[in-house]
């Protein structure tokens, strides 16, 4: 009996014909992007969504969903979601990146999007490494752990501890801000994450971000078994999953239209 | 929106100013901007106006930021624009050249001021290598050079119509001198000299749900293959250079039978248009030749130009900037080509009269 | 190209040389003429000498800066050695009589110097903060390049408001004006050949 009559449920908010993806076996972004995909579905907003992604590994989904994108470059996704959203706010503008784009090279237009109080949802990819161009030391590279730049693992005196973005982020961010860390260890909460976060900014109350461990095997170099045990047991030591930032006196009222 | 001028109206304002009015008279929606001198005051002067006439502005982070919003904001669908100067200009090249690639209507304003480096606040032409041609990419911009008021006035009106017209990003080089001087100009309604504004579109967020009633509008500037690349880049080139002829503008004058040809653009084009009339008057045979697009130029009349005359004389603030695009258009040409160079400061009539004479002499 | 007044007026900071270069050259362009005011900006501001160009013409006017002035007018010892790089031999140079200790450095290729009393004057006849208006009068007659009437114009356009309050402080201006205009044309009477 062949197994092509059991097709995985896609979101509808899917572009089916670019499937199958262009990211490796393994990788933790079409976990992310499914969670994502499936949140867009739940609050039936794939009409007015715009998706923006990086350089990096997340440029692969440029073309993933059946939504408007704009692939940007390295941090910049912020700034160009930012720039949309300004000039048409009933737009739901969703900056996609990795831990490079978000927390090195464009970490001032992550914390000044959150200090703002952008309405616009940032969503992060952390694999603790730069996986697109080859698996350097990112700022989430966790100590002892070993890259192409720190071929005998980081050692935090000389190269500093992993960046807490979600601290960093909730700490600038405004009263109405949104902050949580998830994980493609547990999609289910990884989604309401995401859900609320696009709540958030649908009912313009703040900023929203949130981070969500993923995996990388290719660069790794680690078998299933090794992934989900760096992914489950050694990002959580340094990278707790929660709720860091919730809007006082709750979400308040979605706009529907926009 | 109100009319902002009833008809025309004779004004005496900094260039700064100047650029504010003529981006509400273009009917720009938004500015994103970051504070460098000298091209403050066009912020301060926007979000002065911008409230009283519905429009909008965001000061942002950097200059990375003003560039990436502004991109935003044109793929939104309005007309967005921003205003940059020397290290804010060098930023500013890492989001133009993504709206090189992905063909985006932006404007920006530069204020040219003394470099490299931080260099001076005050004044200079040595922003043209950058503005004409900076970034990871072949210069497929469309670059203004302002030399006055007016002209401020008027191609910063004509930068939004370029800008949309033909998909490319759009510059209006000016410079310290241009944007904290105050001189005579008229302020005027587009619509009331008969020029059609061209209405914005967005590139995303237009109706209907992807994927369902239409494609999804999905844009990118990565690409895995060097052939894809290539087949885009040159079509690109081969629309930058269908639009060449219609877009170039330069200025003329006394050089058919001209012994010397002066070529300068900018501020630095009022010093040598004022050498060219005095020569003239005492019966030496001169001339000037201006480019007014410095991407594209007017190659076939620099052509001509650099094959008739006997000598040619490029004055400029910088040292060969303009030279340089200048030079290589008139490669093959016979006119002995002549440099006044003056990188970061500003040129008199009286320095290029002088100079005019002694090669003349 | 017609005939262009090139004025260059230099002082310290606060002694209003901007101020009323921005007015001669906005009363110029009230008047149908072209002008252009270029201050000399950048860090030199703070502190420095402060620097403006002035150009008036009928015609299209050329580069903002020149290298000779018509009138170059001086108000600080810092300002004449400043400023005397702008003087030729048609050029008339205007400094204030009250300037000590500058005798040797003036600019003795000028067409005319004119010393002229207007510290003094402001602080004896009227008050010190007319100085500038003063300093104005003498820029209009010397140069002729607007009448004095715009000249007044143009500071009740600029200072109108603060007249409604103050009638007397009209008055008081105007006549400083006036009295600008009576010591250049007196200090050129006593002008050696």
């Amino acid at each position: 009996m062949g197994n092509s009559s059991v097709q995985p449920v896609m979101p509808r908010s899917w572009r089916v014909d670019t499937k199958p993806h262009k990211f490796c076996p393994g990788c933790g972004h079409p976990l992310i992007l499914k969670c994502l995909g499936q949140a867009i579905d739940e609050l039936g907003i794939q009409d007015r969504v715009v998706f923006g992604c990086d350089i990096g590994c997340s440029l692969l989904s440029w073309d993933f969903f059946d939504l408007d994108t704009v692939q940007t470059h390295h941090g910049r996704t912020t700034p160009v979601m930012t720039g949309i959203k300004r000039a048409r706010p009933g737009l739901i503008c969703i900056a996609y990146m990795g831990d490079g784009g978000g927390y090195s090279i464009g970490v001032q237009h992550l914390v000044s999007a959150a200090a703002r109080g952008e309405k616009i949802t940032a969503v992060l990819a952390n694999n603790t490494q730069y996986a697109m161009t080859g698996g350097q030391m990112a700022p989430t590279t966790l100590p002892g752990q070993k890259t192409e730049t720190t071929p005998y693992g980081r050692d935090p005196e000389t190269t500093g501890f992993p960046l807490p973005g979600q601290d960093m982020v909730s700490s600038v961010a405004g009263e109405g801000a949104y902050v949580a860390r998830g994980s493609i260890a547990n999609p289910r909460q990884l989604k309401s994450f995401l859900k609320k976060a696009l709540e958030n900014q649908m009912s313009e109350k703040g900023f929203s971000f949130i981070e969500a461990l993923s995996a990388c095997p290719t660069n790794w170099r680690t078998n299933a078994s090794e992934t989900w045990d760096f992914v489950e047991r050694k990002m959580p030591a340094y990278f707790k999953a929660g709720e860091i930032k919730v809007p006082a006196g709750g979400q308040g009222e979605v706009q529907k239209d926009g | 929106m109100q009319k902002l001028f009833e008809n025309e109206k004779k004004a005496f304002m900094t260039g700064n100013e100047v650029v504010a009015w003529a981006a509400l008279a273009a009917k720009a929606d938004i500015m994103y901007g970051y504070p460098i001198t000298p091209q403050n005051e066009i912020m301060h002067y926007w979000t002065r106006l911008a409230p009283k006439f519905d429009k909008k502005f965001l000061q942002t982070e950097d200059e990375l930021s003003a560039g990436f919003t502004t991109i935003g904001g044109v793929m939104a669908g309005r007309k967005a624009f921003t205003a940059t100067a020397g290290p804010g200009n060098t930023l500013m090249q890492e989001p133009m050249s993504m709206a090189e690639m992905m063909r985006l209507p932006t404007v920006v304003v530069v204020q040219q001021r003394g470099g490299p480096s931080t260099a001076t606040v005050i004044y200079s032409q040595q922003e043209v290598n950058m503005t004409a041609l900076g970034g990871n990419g072949e210069g497929l911009r469309i670059v203004y050079s302002t030399s006055s008021h007016q002209e401020l006035f008027d191609y910063t009106i004509k930068a939004f119509n370029t800008a949309w017209k033909y998909r490319f990003p759009t510059f209006v080089l000016g410079d310290g001198y241009q944007a904290k001087m105050r001189e005579s100009l008229t302020l005027y309604e587009p619509e009331s000299r008969g020029i059609n504004l061209i209405e914005p579109e967005p590139y995303l967020g237009k109706a209907g749900v992807p994927g369902v009633d239409r494609p999804p509008a999905q844009f990118r500037n990565t690409f895995s293959m060097e052939e894809e690349l290539y087949e885009l880049l040159m079509g690109y080139v081969k629309d930058y250079e269908k639009i060449m002829p219609e877009v170039a503008e330069y200025q003329s004058s006394g050089v058919e039978d001209a012994d010397l040809v002066i070529v300068g653009h900018g501020i630095v084009f009022r010093a040598i248009r004022a050498a060219v009339d005095t020569l003239r008057r005492r019966g030496l045979k001169v001339g000037y030749f201006r480019p007014v697009t410095l991407r594209p130029l007017s190659i076939p009349q620099i052509r001509e130009l650099t094959a008739g005359v006997k000598k040619m004389l490029v004055v400029e603030s910088a040292y060969g900037q303009l030279a340089r695009l200048i030079k290589e258009v008139a490669y093959g040409g016979t006119a002995e080509m002549l440099t006044m160079y003056r990188p970061g400061v500003g040129i008199t009539a009286e320095e290029v009269e002088a100079e005019a004479e002694k090669i003349l002499k | 190209m017609g005939e262009t007044t090139k004025i260059v007026l230099a002082g310290e900071g606060g002694q209003g040389v901007q101020s009323v270069a921005g007015i001669i050259a906005e009363a110029a362009n009230e008047e149908g003429r072209q002008a252009l005011y270029i201050p000399n900006f950048g860090v030199e501001q703070r502190g420095g000498v402060s620097v403006a160009y002035v150009q008036i013409s009928d015609s299209i006017i050329g580069s903002p800066k020149f290298q000779t002035g018509d009138i170059v007018v001086a108000l600080s010892g810092r300002a004449v050695r400043r400023s005397s790089r702008y003087v030729g031999s048609n050029t008339t140079f205007i400094y204030d009589s009250g300037i000590e200790g500058v005798e040797g450095e003036l600019p003795r290729n000028a067409g005319m110097i004119l010393p002229i009393p207007a510290i003094e004057t402001a602080k004896k006849d009227f008050h010190p903060r007319v100085f500038n208006i003063i300093i104005m009068g003498a820029v209009v007659g010397a140069t002729g390049v607007i009448p004095l009437e715009s000249a007044k114009e143009a500071v009740e356009k600029k200072l109108g408001y603060k007249f409604e309050k103050q009638p007397k402080l009209r008055e008081l201006n105007f006549k400083a004006m006036e009295r600008g205009v009576e010591l250049v044309a007196e200090a050129a009477k006593y002008q050696p050949v």
